[in-house]
């Protein structure tokens, strides 16, 4: 394998002002703008959730009408799932992969570009809906026929807008999987890979087995709207339920790709604050790749009550249930890494140990939903809108902020501010838990999800769960501040930043240089 | 850092991907509002299609000259053999989605409407029974009239013999690269592509003929039609698009751009199109034969 790199030598080395970042190729810059656009993203979904929470501050219609309402929790959903987690995810695999195995670069630069910056297009189209006659989109993320087909102009915005994201993640996905099978520096063992990485390749195959399902599904909305066909019109001999077949055939997949980089990143984190290796490295790789697998084989637990035979709602319920076999090796594997450790809690240790406790909280949930008798009375309601919460929240986005704090001194070369870190997430998770833990209670008592007004009965819940929504907002604002502070200055990272953070990012310069490994490092 | 012959190339800035972003935009925003009934889409798309040619024009090209110069070693020409597998795989998954919806409705949702799940044919479509069920059917309510299939032992048989010659005259076409015998190349690859363009010529009479009075065949004919066009149509559209990169090879080994040991393009072309020719199998016996 050659250990150098060659440059274009036609062009300086960094080109300056705007148009450095709409041409370039460096997989720092991309990782950057990937990250910036998630948080620009997350707070346009929150500011969506912001209006639904007053909506359901009180019972009864107050602040919009049922049409905008609806809007708001499908474009919350879409903006959350497609703009916010799962770019901030390529963007932290775009700054930390190369880093991570010792590469230059990732493997195709140019391609790199461009699976970014089709994303502000594709966004900016879906969000353009807001404005058009019969609004944006209000039938649901889930996008089910035949309600999806009486969106009004939006229509087909909105499934362009979903091949768009779609033809990004395939190729963000497709620069993953060839920079970590062919840029690894000699030595680098498959074996060898940090957690984040092995996480990262698994969620990339995903990606690519499952976008173009996606895809094929919305195509067939679009047909069946403008170009007569019935797939899912029984008239025709189709079916309105073989979409939910499809789409969840992609949409299991994604709720992994939502969370396997999370339990990559929670896997460095750990280790590094417990000051031990971790626990198990082979069983996490083994229990990714299962996960992964089973995630194939269970879509159809999100329609138990769609009506299917009884044999399917049995292999779905125990293929389900499975899932929990290699999550506990994973949740196990965290705690016995901690066990005995020389323990500190900085805020990166503590959005991941939060992470640990909250997101073993959803996955219990998911256990409870798993369960197809117990799922009929479950099904759609604010208990699923907790449990998928608490897996999402307290699981991606805590993972994500923990990464932020972890890698923010190795990317800008600034220790953030401690004190305001620890408050950061002190508070987030308070609210957090304010804001979902009673949604628990709302959907067992049977409140249904995505419906504007409720029965006098949930009105309590449902203040106390607005209240945390508002005050978690707002401390995410507290966020933005403590990584601009950092960007803009604050005392020196060392290169290690971390006393037992281990690995190949840590042992390059803080901020990194512009190439990160320009000849290739040995590993022994 | 010098530019050190044998490294990894890391290209510097290109703005390529922004014209294609702006470009796919116009494109689907022109579709869009066309399908909405808006004035002036046609031209939008238009403008669109061009600026993403532009795009692919000059993307191609500046990799084509990198390549030339040599600037690419061994481990870029693995980067984008890894790069074209992963692609083709994702094809294959998009594929897998209307296959998926073939099966579905043929063992699924056909034969519960017919009566094999009762309660669904008693309270929507009572008097559709097994026979007015069976395969071809566009549906209880018999959605765009009577229709009838095409014989697959005509034009689809012959199809798939072309497009299986067409896999063995690429083959030999790489035979030919690899021996360095540029004449016999452009010979089997000038086959290949006329190969290509007469399957798609025969795909056209089809569907003209499918469209006719005498079969009236159409993409509202019930779930059989959405599921006949939906499938060979995304493969016609693969194969225009597998003709096209073949024909700008064929120009390229033409003048020479591929030596024995170094003609990626040659190969990710060569796979597309073993790609489409499987597809195809797949939709003789599933679409056309069973």
């Amino acid at each position: 394998m050659s250990t150098a790199t060659t440059h274009d030598t036609h062009h300086a080395e960094h080109q300056s002002g705007l148009l450095r970042w709409v041409f370039t190729t460096n997989h720092k810059d991309i990782g950057t703008l990937y990250l910036l656009f998630s948080l620009l993203m997350f707070f346009v979904g929150g500011a969506m959730a912001m209006v639904i929470r007053a909506e359901l501050f009180q019972p009864g219609m107050q602040v919009v009408d049922p049409m905008f309402f609806n809007q708001m929790t499908t474009m919350h959903a879409l903006i959350m799932i497609f703009g916010a987690v799962m770019p901030a995810f390529v963007g932290l695999a775009n700054w930390l992969i190369p880093m991570m195995i010792g590469a230059p670069d990732m493997a195709l630069p140019r391609m790199n570009n461009w699976s970014f910056w089709i994303l502000p297009f594709a966004f900016a189209m879906l969000l353009s809906t807001l404005l058009m006659a019969g609004g944006a989109p209000a039938g649901g993320w889930t996008m089910y026929p035949p309600l999806v087909l009486q969106t009004g102009d939006a229509f087909p915005f909105l499934i362009f807008s979903v091949h768009l994201m779609g033809i990004s993640s395939i190729m963000g996905a497709i620069n993953v999987v060839v920079t970590i099978v062919n840029m690894r520096a000699p030595g680098m063992t498959l074996m060898k890979m940090p957690l984040f990485v092995w996480t990262w390749l698994i969620t990339a195959y995903l990606l690519i087995a499952v976008m173009p399902v996606l895809a094929g599904a919305v195509t067939m909305l679009l047909t069946d709207k403008f170009f007569d066909t019935s797939f899912f019109n029984a008239a025709g001999g189709g079916d309105p339920v073989m979409f939910q077949h499809i789409f969840w055939f992609f949409g299991h997949p994604e709720v992994y790709i939502l969370i396997l980089p999370a339990f990559g990143i929670v896997s460095q984190i750990i280790p590094t604050f417990a000051r031990k290796p971790l626990f198990g490295y082979s069983s996490m790789v083994y229990a990714t790749a299962s996960i992964a697998f089973l995630s194939f084989i269970v879509w159809a637990h999100h329609m138990f009550t769609v009506g299917m035979p009884l044999t399917g709602e049995l292999f779905f319920m125990y293929a389900t249930m499975l899932i929990a076999v290699p999550t506990g090796v994973k949740v196990f594997n965290w705690v016995s890494t901690m066990w005995r450790g020389s323990m500190t809690f900085e805020t990166p240790m503590l959005f991941a140990l939060g992470f640990v406790v909250m997101f073993t909280i959803g996955g219990f949930s998911g256990l409870m939903l798993a369960i197809a008798p117990v799922d009929f009375q479950y099904h759609d309601t604010y208990f699923v809108v907790a449990h998928f919460h608490y897996v999402l929240v307290t699981g991606a986005i805590f993972a994500i902020m923990a990464a932020a704090y972890y890698w923010l001194p190795k990317w800008t070369g600034h220790m953030y501010n401690e004190t305001l870190g620890k408050w950061h997430f002190w508070l987030s998770t308070l609210f957090v838990n304010v804001l979902f833990f009673p949604q628990h209670f709302l959907g067992l008592a049977g409140m249904p999800r995505r419906i504007p007004d409720y029965s006098v009965q949930f009105a309590e819940f449902n203040m106390i769960s607005s209240l945390g929504g508002f005050a978690y907002g707002l401390t995410q604002l507290l966020f933005v501040y403590i990584v601009f502070q950092t960007i803009r200055g604050g005392a020196k990272a060392t290169d290690q930043v971390w006393e037992g953070a281990k690995g190949l990012e840590w042992t390059l310069p803080s901020p990194p240089p512009y190439h990160s490994f320009e000849t290739a490092p040995q590993i022994k | 850092m010098s530019a050190t012959h044998g490294g990894y190339y890391v290209p510097h800035g290109s703005h390529w991907p922004i014209l294609g972003s702006i470009g796919l935009t116009t494109l689907l925003v022109g579709f869009a509002s066309l399908l909405n009934g808006a004035s002036g889409a046609t031209m939008l798309m238009g403008i669109g299609v061009l600026i993403t040619l532009v795009m692919l024009f000059g993307w191609f090209g500046t990799v084509i000259n990198e390549s030339l110069k040599g600037m690419y070693n061994d481990q870029v020409d693995r980067s984008f053999r890894w790069g074209m597998s992963w692609f083709i795989f994702s094809e294959v998954m998009f594929f897998a989605a209307f296959f998926g919806a073939l099966f579905y409705a043929r063992i699924y949702s056909v034969p519960w409407l017919a009566g094999e799940d009762v309660s669904t044919n008693q309270h929507l479509w009572p008097n559709f029974d097994a026979d007015s069920a069976a395969w071809p059917t566009n549906g209880p309510a018999a959605l765009g009239g009577e229709f009838s299939v095409l014989d697959p032992w005509k034009i689809p048989a012959l199809n798939t013999l072309l497009l299986l010659s067409s896999g063995v005259t690429i083959t030999l076409a790489h035979w030919a690269l690899k021996k360095g015998n540029r004449g016999a190349l452009v010979g089997w690859m000038v086959a290949t592509v006329a190969l290509g363009l007469t399957f798609l010529g025969f795909q056209v009479y089809e569907y003209i003929e499918a469209y006719g009075e005498h079969h009236n065949l159409t993409l509202g004919s019930g779930i059989y039609g959405s599921t006949f066009f939906m499938l060979t149509g995304f493969h016609g559209f693969h194969v225009t698009l597998g003709a096209i990169m073949l024909a700008v090879i064929t120009i390229r080994c033409a003048k020479g751009h591929f030596s024995h040991d170094n003609h990626f393009a040659f190969e990710a072309v060569a796979w597309y199109w073993h790609f489409v020719d499987v597809v195809w199998l797949g939709l003789f016996i599933f679409v056309y034969l069973v």
